[in-house]
């Protein structure tokens, strides 16, 4: 019933479903741990209990978010060995120790840390928990750091010698193999990504209580800060993402292809497809609707330059057309609209209406969840348009996967898709109810529940801190 | 070549560090995932679990660490064992993920707060057990051709692999009970030094059953384990086994709090020696040696620069945290 193609298709399914989810936590905490730094770093420099407020309302956020990075992160880690075990076996000289190093300097910083940050700060003083905040934000781009090396050498591989065996083995200088050519930019947009998809559920959230009171204290800095993070963020995602592609037209010009859909070659300058319906067997764009010439400017910066098409790659290294053109799309669109949001803001601030425009507010709202959208959607074009291969032009992914029977990761398949979304929608319905309240004055530490205070190893709740009953009053 | 075994045998000390490090760490977790449902719902369950919510996450981080470490230092062996132990590994996942999610998810909503407890008791009781599972089957032996598992995928399942997955269950509800004597007080204390007992039994039960059943499987194990020279240094393992078990009994019966966790570290230490008689030099018995499965030395070398730099500091850091949460679990006074 089952042979090896449908083995392979649902493994592939199996690593795109896992590292999805995966995904959207680092996407929100990478952007929230730094969010929740300076939040702290700007309530010990002013001493305003306000922003005391709001990081103790997000740490409970941050707290629930973390928890569900990092048992789907753990599962990633295994995946590698479980499903790409021939992949494992020939890159594991190369990128085993990269993502050893991740453990080394990003993991365990974060998790060693976690603790002191989420319950500790009646232990240690307010510097030492700065820092241990601190700390975990940096975990979390160290992290990112890691991780994107190694993707990005699987995308854009250099630095590496063939062994006899068949291993691909590190070359002189691991520094090539780091920053391997995609890297510097896939790292930058990523971050960056992660910045505006906290920056826009933080102003989803301050929108949605400034449109139940336009006074809310607490609902106006969390709106402010965020609004001006997607008005300076948005444009630089932009740009990063423009130079993100002119780089991978140089490395991987099957992908800039796929995205744009270009099925033929233009000799004098070629066209931006706005929208259109790939048909990749007939190996053409049915009812484009193209700008004249504009993708030539983009990519080339040259109006008459001319650009290959897919019609220069053979059918069996072409990636799949119309995933990598649509989810490119949604991408772009996304980075449009936070751009206008940007502006928009921008707009009110200048009029003095911030806090008074709902329909700004409403905007807001709708495009709370619209960072997750759009790096899944960056993430599937990255990936897709690779294929097929897992590193790029060596290994092909069916030449990658592990010697399982299809059953065996169909049912494991099933079993993620089951648990995953029983525990993560829990954990996101969790995480809406926390954000429906809004942020008190004298916002609760995690140690407090609705059932009570509980004591988190040994701490015993005693009264407040002279210098922070003095916060409170400034603030009201 | 000298160079590069060396290297080897360095790194596969490293790994066994790390594995080592996870068991007794994340080992008292699970064991108090095990032990939940035998606390009383309420301040019994919440101390219990405060006993670890701000370590748990850095223990756990060890399994990553024996996993990337694998990956990074011996490819070769992460590529077999894997997938030769799949349906483990997959549900020793599922499993840390229902208890992972349960720490947080039980404060956030007590109308469920039974669910999120049975997951926490489900999480940890399938993780330790697939967990002692892969050892056995990887003990038990892996069909090996051409770099690849060969085996089918049942393999794993058999009475050994039973019988050591039981025996990490109750080893964990073993370290998890003797941490909660550290940590509690009160009769939440008397229970953990109740449960502690029978722990202590039931593991030493298991201990033997695996020690009699081992030898008896193919391969080398009655040469290593009953034939000059290994038995000179393998008789050694029993005998301090014995030793610390009476001790950890007496700690026990004269309520100690500090000893028992300590005494039995030394019991998995013991254990983790035993393997190591067992198994050396092989990843993969009788089919793999560190050696085969050993990743080039600048792979080596790079890490190990990496791991010498880092490993001083994450102790530090790491025994900073257990630091700041000394003490009593939430009682008043008695920190
Ligand atoms: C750009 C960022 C990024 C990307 C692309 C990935 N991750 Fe991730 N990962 C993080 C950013 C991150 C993080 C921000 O560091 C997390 C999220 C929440 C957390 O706890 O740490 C994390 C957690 C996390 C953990 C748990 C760490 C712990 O125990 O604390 C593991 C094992 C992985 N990840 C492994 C992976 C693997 C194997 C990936 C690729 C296939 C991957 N991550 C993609
Ligand atoms: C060393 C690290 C990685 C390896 C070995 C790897 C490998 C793979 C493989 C084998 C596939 C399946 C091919 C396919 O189905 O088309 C895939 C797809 C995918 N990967 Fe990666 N990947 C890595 C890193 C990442 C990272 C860091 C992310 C982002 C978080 C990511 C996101 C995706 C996505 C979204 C897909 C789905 C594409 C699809 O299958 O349709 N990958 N990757
Ligand atoms: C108009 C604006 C944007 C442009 C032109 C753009 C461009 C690109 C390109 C060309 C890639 C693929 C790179 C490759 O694999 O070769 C990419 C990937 C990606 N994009 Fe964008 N992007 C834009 C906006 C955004 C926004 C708003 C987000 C999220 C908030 C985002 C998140 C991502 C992510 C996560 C990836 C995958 C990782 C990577 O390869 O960097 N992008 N983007």
């Amino acid at each position: 019933m089952f042979d090896a193609a449908d083995a392979l298709l649902l493994a592939r399914l199996q690593f795109a479903f896992t590292v999805s989810f995966h995904f959207i936590f680092p996407a929100f905490s990478i952007g929230l741990a730094s969010y929740l730094a300076v939040l702290e770093g700007l309530w010990l420099k002013t001493g305003k209990a306000l922003y005391l407020d709001l990081f103790r309302y997000w740490l409970k956020i941050f707290a629930v978010a973390f928890a569900m990075g990092v048992v789907s992160g753990i599962v990633m880690s295994y995946q590698f060995g479980t499903n790409w075990s021939v992949f494992s076996d020939r890159a594991g000289p190369v990128i085993g120790p990269l993502m050893a190093y991740e453990v080394l300097t990003a993991f365990f910083l974060e998790a060693g840390f976690l603790g002191v940050m989420l319950f500790g700060m009646e232990r240690v003083g307010r510097k030492l928990h700065f820092a241990a905040t601190f700390m975990v934000a940096l975990g979390t781009f160290v992290s990112a750091f890691w991780i994107l090396s190694v993707n990005s050498w699987m995308h854009t591989p250099q630095g590496f010698e063939m062994g006899a065996n068949g291993q691909f083995l590190p070359g002189p200088s691991w520094i090539e193999i780091i920053f391997n050519p995609s890297f510097p930019f896939r790292l930058m947009h990523t971050v960056t990504a992660a910045y505006l998809t906290t920056a826009f559920v933080v102003g989803a959230a301050g929108a949605w209580h400034l449109l139940k009171a336009h006074d809310n204290a607490h609902a106006r800095k969390m709106f402010s800060m965020a609004m001006w993070m997607a008005a300076l963020v948005a444009p630089v995602q932009i740009f990063l993402g423009d130079a993100h592609g002119l780089n991978t037209l140089e490395h991987q010009p099957a992908k800039v292809m796929a995205m744009e859909g270009h099925f033929e070659s233009h000799p004098d300058g070629a066209p931006l497809i706005l929208f259109g319906i790939p048909d990749q067997d007939a190996q053409k764009m049915h009812l484009a609707i193209e700008i004249p010439k504009l993708s030539s400017l983009i990519l080339k910066h040259a109006l008459d330059a001319p650009l290959k098409g897919l019609d220069t790659v053979a059918r069996e290294d072409q990636p799949p057309v119309a995933v990598v053109f649509w989810s490119f799309r949604i991408m772009v669109a996304i980075g449009f609209a936070m751009l206008g949001i940007g502006a928009w803001s921008l707009l009110a601030r200048l009029r003095g209406k911030l806090y008074h425009w709902s329909w700004l507010h409403r905007a807001a709202l709708v495009m709370g969840p619209a960072g997750f959208i759009a790096v899944i959607a960056g993430w599937v074009t990255t990936e897709v348009g690779r294929q097929p291969w897992t590193i790029y032009g060596l290994l092909r992914t069916a030449d990658s996967a592990s010697p399982l029977d299809a059953p065996a990761v169909g049912a494991s398949l099933l079993a993620f898709v089951v648990v995953y979304f029983l525990c993560f929608s829990v954990g996101t319905w969790y995480i809406l109810r926390l954000m429906k309240k809004p942020p008190q004055p004298h916002e609760g530490g995690i140690e407090q529940t609705e059932s009570g205070p509980i004591r988190t190893a040994g701490i015993t709740p005693g009264p407040p801190q002279g210098d922070e009953r003095q916060g409170r009053e400034d603030a009201t | 070549m000298s160079v590069n075994v060396d290297l080897t045998t360095v790194w596969a000390f490293i790994i066994a560090f790390g594995v080592f490090a996870y068991v007794v760490m994340d080992g008292f977790d699970l064991g108090i995932g095990i032990l939940f449902p035998t606390f009383r719902v309420g301040e019994g369950r919440n101390r219990a679990m405060n006993a670890i919510a701000p370590v748990w996450d850095g223990n756990e981080t060890w399994l990553v660490l024996g996993g990337g470490g694998l990956f990074a230092a011996f490819p070769l062996a992460y590529a077999i064992i894997l997938p030769a132990t799949y349906p483990l590994i997959i549900a020793m996942l599922l499993g840390l993920v229902f208890r992972g999610v349960a720490f947080e998810f039980r404060w956030r909503d007590p109308g469920h707060r039974k669910y999120w407890d049975a997951a926490f008791f489900g999480g940890s009781l399938v993780a330790a057990l697939t967990q002692g599972m892969i050892l056995g089957a990887v003990l038990q032996g892996i069909e090996v051709t051409d770099r690849a598992y060969a085996g089918s995928w049942w393999d794993w399942l058999t009475p050994y692999t039973l019988l050591t997955g039981l025996g990490v269950v109750t080893g964990y509800a073993l370290l998890g009970a003797c941490w909660l004597i550290w940590k509690l007080d009160g009769s939440a204390q008397d229970h953990a030094y109740a449960v502690a007992k029978k722990a202590l039994l039931a593991t030493l039960i298991m201990l033997g059953a695996v020690s009699l059943y081992t030898p008896l499987l193919d391969g080398e194990y009655w040469r290593r384990w009953f034939e000059a020279p290994g038995i000179y240094f393998a008789s050694q393992v029993p005998l301090l086994t014995a030793i610390i078990a009476v001790l950890l009994y007496r700690s026990l019966a004269k309520r100690r709090e500090v000893a028992p966790f300590w005494l039995s570290l030394g019991l998995f230490l013991l254990g983790m020696a035993g393997l190591g008689v067992s198994i050396w030099p092989y990843v993969v018995p009788d089919a793999v040696t560190i050696w085969d499965a050993a990743a080039p030395e600048r792979s080596q070398v790079f890490m190990l620069v990496g791991v010498a730099i880092t490993m001083p500091l994450i102790i530090a850091y790491t025994g900073w945290a257990y630091w700041v949460f000394r003490g009593k679990v939430g009682t008043e006074g008695y920190h």
